[in-house]
């Protein structure tokens, strides 16, 4: 590891290391809800697993990778990372935190899922832990501000990088939602966890949950979509159709991504149908900047395809780099996307959340989208970044190629079973799709596909995690490839998209509409609080 | 912004295809009144055996003919188990939670909401006769997967 990616690369290796334990987790989970048995099956060390799961998958492998990546691309797109001492210390800070939670979480105190409802109650470690992660990242999100402010000083008047554009989206998207996150941890549930006050209100604490849990799916999202912006065209040998619509789409997300909790709580009780409309409106405006990106993308493609030589309506994709890791990951994870997206559409939808809400439905809808169009973009983003980062060469090219085929595969067997099992009525999050012991014939054939899924995806992650250390350790050193990003057809201008302060504050004025009536009139009411509960 | 001819057919056609689904939903909103639960009405949790209506749970008809289910979610269990309601009638069914969140699903129908411990849920819907499973889809503890319960619309004689 040259010095230089010292932080990204410890970034990305944690982040690594908490996929490959967290697949295994994934595996047993779906073996469980099929009621294949193995040894040491049992109810509590199942949601136990899930937790865990939940919790490395999406929180920590996701958030490694995008603070490793972003340093990398402050490294190249900026030539510099501003405050690597406060970074350093953020890195050591979440990973004592991420431990804090894990111990918590395996000795079984924690078992609340990555959700964490109240009154359901973790051990004050849990939440504290996650903080710690939290705040970190908040570091995290500093640095990067204070390396592209300090680059802006010497280049007044240039739009920044497309690639540090999106990042600072991502940032900023962050920085809304956490504040959410923030007032129900540190506001409600650390308090109540150390026995400071009695009771807890369960649905204001879920309200800002999903405060912060929906735009969490556009922070992972999209230094996805920086990937696919900036240096998926490059790979493909093409440009990028236009930089300005990039620049658009990114300020779009953070416009919209947080207004729009409530279609997490259609059914619940105590807000009311009206709110539960207006973000519904919200939520399918924010499916515009992902159309979008879907246009320029593909276009970028073509154009890639046309310039090596491809003909015709279509004979253009095959001209395209398949046999490249990077390439096949970023394109397979796009593709999942469609379905992901639709799939999203009909959750949204008001009134078809009802047959799907809470069902196995879930379960596949989020492992195409934040599993495998997330996953897999970052899993190709670590083909592209290693070699470049350490100067090795990607060992074990073969299992690297086939990765990102296997996946798609399992995810296709795993994904779509879960999705009719949940349109057929399977509760999600259950440890035997028996349920009872009673039930269940409607779904075992299903539960057994996704299991069959389970494996092919465990055999993906798998070559991903070998291919990764492997390279680490033991790559052919050579020269590094450079770092090279898609140029745009058409120039990149200064235009009102850059001016990020304006649209953190619309963005706030947004995110004060879409909750501050809802939240207040809820916080008027005669309300009763819940004592805590551990029914694990 | 410098758009191109194709972007702007592009950007056209994907306002058209959000607005459609939008109309779709806010006019099927407006007339049909599809409507989640929306209600805003608190509990308290810790003295539910002293409330009137939900220390005892069960099926109720009301003056004016409509039927109402009162009913309690508990680590493991609904109250009552069974519900027996009559078919292809609107059942207005009002749900808490003593404990932690729960989920009530009636298998293979759209009657799917959060019990939530303090506050009423509150949602109506008609069955077609038969037999349903009720299921907790919400995790609630280590035996959540065997929180079920059984529905039963029976059609009037
Ligand atoms: C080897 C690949 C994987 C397998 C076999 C797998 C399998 C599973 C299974 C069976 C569940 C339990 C679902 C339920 O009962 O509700 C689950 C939950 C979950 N998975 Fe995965 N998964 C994999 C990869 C991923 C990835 C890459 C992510 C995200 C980056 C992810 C995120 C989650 C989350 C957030 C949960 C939800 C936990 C909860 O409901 O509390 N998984 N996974
Ligand atoms: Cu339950
Ligand atoms: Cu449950």
């Amino acid at each position: 590891m040259k010095g230089r990616f010292a932080l990204a690369g410890s970034h990305i290796g944690v982040s690594i290391a908490a996929f490959a334990v967290a697949s295994f987790m994934g595996v047993l989970q779906a073996l469980s809800i099929a009621d294949i048995s193995f040894p040491r099956r049992d109810e509590s060390l199942f949601y136990v697993s899930v937790t865990a799961h939940g919790v490395l998958m999406a929180l920590v492998f996701t958030t490694y990778f995008i603070m490793g990546l972003g340093y990398a691309l402050a490294e190249v797109n900026l030539g510099r990372v501003v405050g690597k001492a406060a970074a350093w210390f953020a890195f050591v800070m979440s990973l004592a935190g991420s431990v804090m939670a894990a111990v918590s979480i395996l000795r079984g105190e924690s078992t609340v899922l990555y959700t964490f409802y109240p009154p359901l109650q973790a051990k004050p470690s849990f939440y504290i832990g996650a903080t710690l992660l939290v705040v970190a990242s908040w570091i995290w999100g500093g640095v990067m501000l204070a390396s592209y402010r300090s680059w802006r000083k010497e280049n007044p008047g240039v739009p920044a990088p497309l690639a540090i554009h999106g990042m600072i989206a991502t940032i900023l998207i962050w920085y809304l939602a956490t504040a959410g996150l923030a007032v129900e941890v540190v506001g409600m549930l650390i308090p109540w966890s150390l026995g400071w006050v009695a009771t807890i209100d369960p649905l204001v604490a879920r309200t800002f949950f999903w405060w912060f849990g929906h735009p969490l799916v556009y922070f992972w999202l999209l230094p996805a979509y920086v990937l696919w912006y900036t240096v998926l065209p490059k790979v493909a040998g093409g440009k990028l159709f236009s930089d300005s619509l990039g620049r658009m789409v990114f300020i779009l997300f953070v416009l919209l991504s947080t207004p729009v909790g409530f279609h997490h709580q259609f059914v619940d009780p105590g807000i009311s149908s009206g709110w539960k409309l207006a973000h519904t409106v919200l939520t399918y405006a924010v499916i515009y900047p992902s159309l979008v990106t879907a246009f320029t993308i593909v276009a970028s493609l073509e154009v890639a395809g046309r310039m090596r030589g491809g003909t015709g309506l279509f004979g253009w994709i095959r001209k395209l780099p398949w046999g490249d890791p990077f390439f096949a990951s970023i394109a397979l994870a796009m593709i999942a996307f469609v379905f992901g997206g639709w799939g999203g559409a009909i959750n949204a939808a008001y009134a078809m959340n009802g047959m799907i809400h809470n069902t196995a439905w879930i379960q596949g809808h989020f492992h195409v989208t934040v599993g495998t169009t997330v996953g897999l973009s970052f899993m190709g983003g670590t083909y592209w970044l290693l070699p470049r980062m350490t100067g090795r060469a990607l060992r074990f090219r073969a299992l690297a190629i086939t990765q990102p085929y296997l996946w798609i595969l399992g995810m296709a067997l795993f994904s779509t079973s879960y999705h009719i099992a949940g349109i057929r009525g399977l509760p999600r999050r259950v440890y035997s799709a028996s349920l009872n012991g009673e039930q269940g014939a409607q779904w075992h054939t299903l539960t057994v596909i996704a299991a069959v899924g389970a494996v092919v995806l465990l055999v993906s992650a798998l070559c991903y995690v070998t291919v990764a250390v492997a390279t680490w350790l033991g790559g052919k050193k050579g020269e590094a490839p450079a770092f090279e990003f898609a140029a745009s057809l058409r120039p990149p201008v200064a235009s009102m998209w850059d001016r990020y302060g304006l649209w953190t504050v619309v963005a706030i004025v947004l995110i004060l509409l879409a909750y501050g009536y809802p939240i207040v009139h809820l916080l008027m009411q005669a309300r009763y609080g819940s004592p805590p509960f551990r029914p694990f | 912004m410098n758009v191109e001819f194709y972007e702007k057919i592009w950007m056209w056609a994907a306002t058209g295809l959000l607005a459609l689904f939008l109309g779709t939903i806010v006019i099927g909103a407006a007339s049909s009144a599809v409507h989640p639960p929306g209600k805003l009405e608190t509990v308290d949790p810790t003295k539910l055996l002293e409330h009137p209506e939900f220390s005892q749970p069960g099926v109720k008809e009301r003056a004016d003919g409509s039927v109402v289910v009162v009913v309690l979610a508990e680590t493991y269990a609904f109250t009552p188990d069974p519900i027996e309601v009559p078919a292809n009638r609107p059942v207005t069914f009002r749900l808490t939670s003593s404990d932690v969140m729960h989920g009530f699903q009636v298998v293979g129908t759209n009657a799917n909401a959060m019990a939530i411990p303090g506050y009423v849920t509150e949602f109506t819907i008609s069955f077609k006769p038969g037999e349903y499973t009720i299921g907790c889809n919400e995790y609630c503890g280590v035996m959540h997967h065997n929180m079920v319960g059984k529905l039963i619309a029976k059609e009037a004689k």
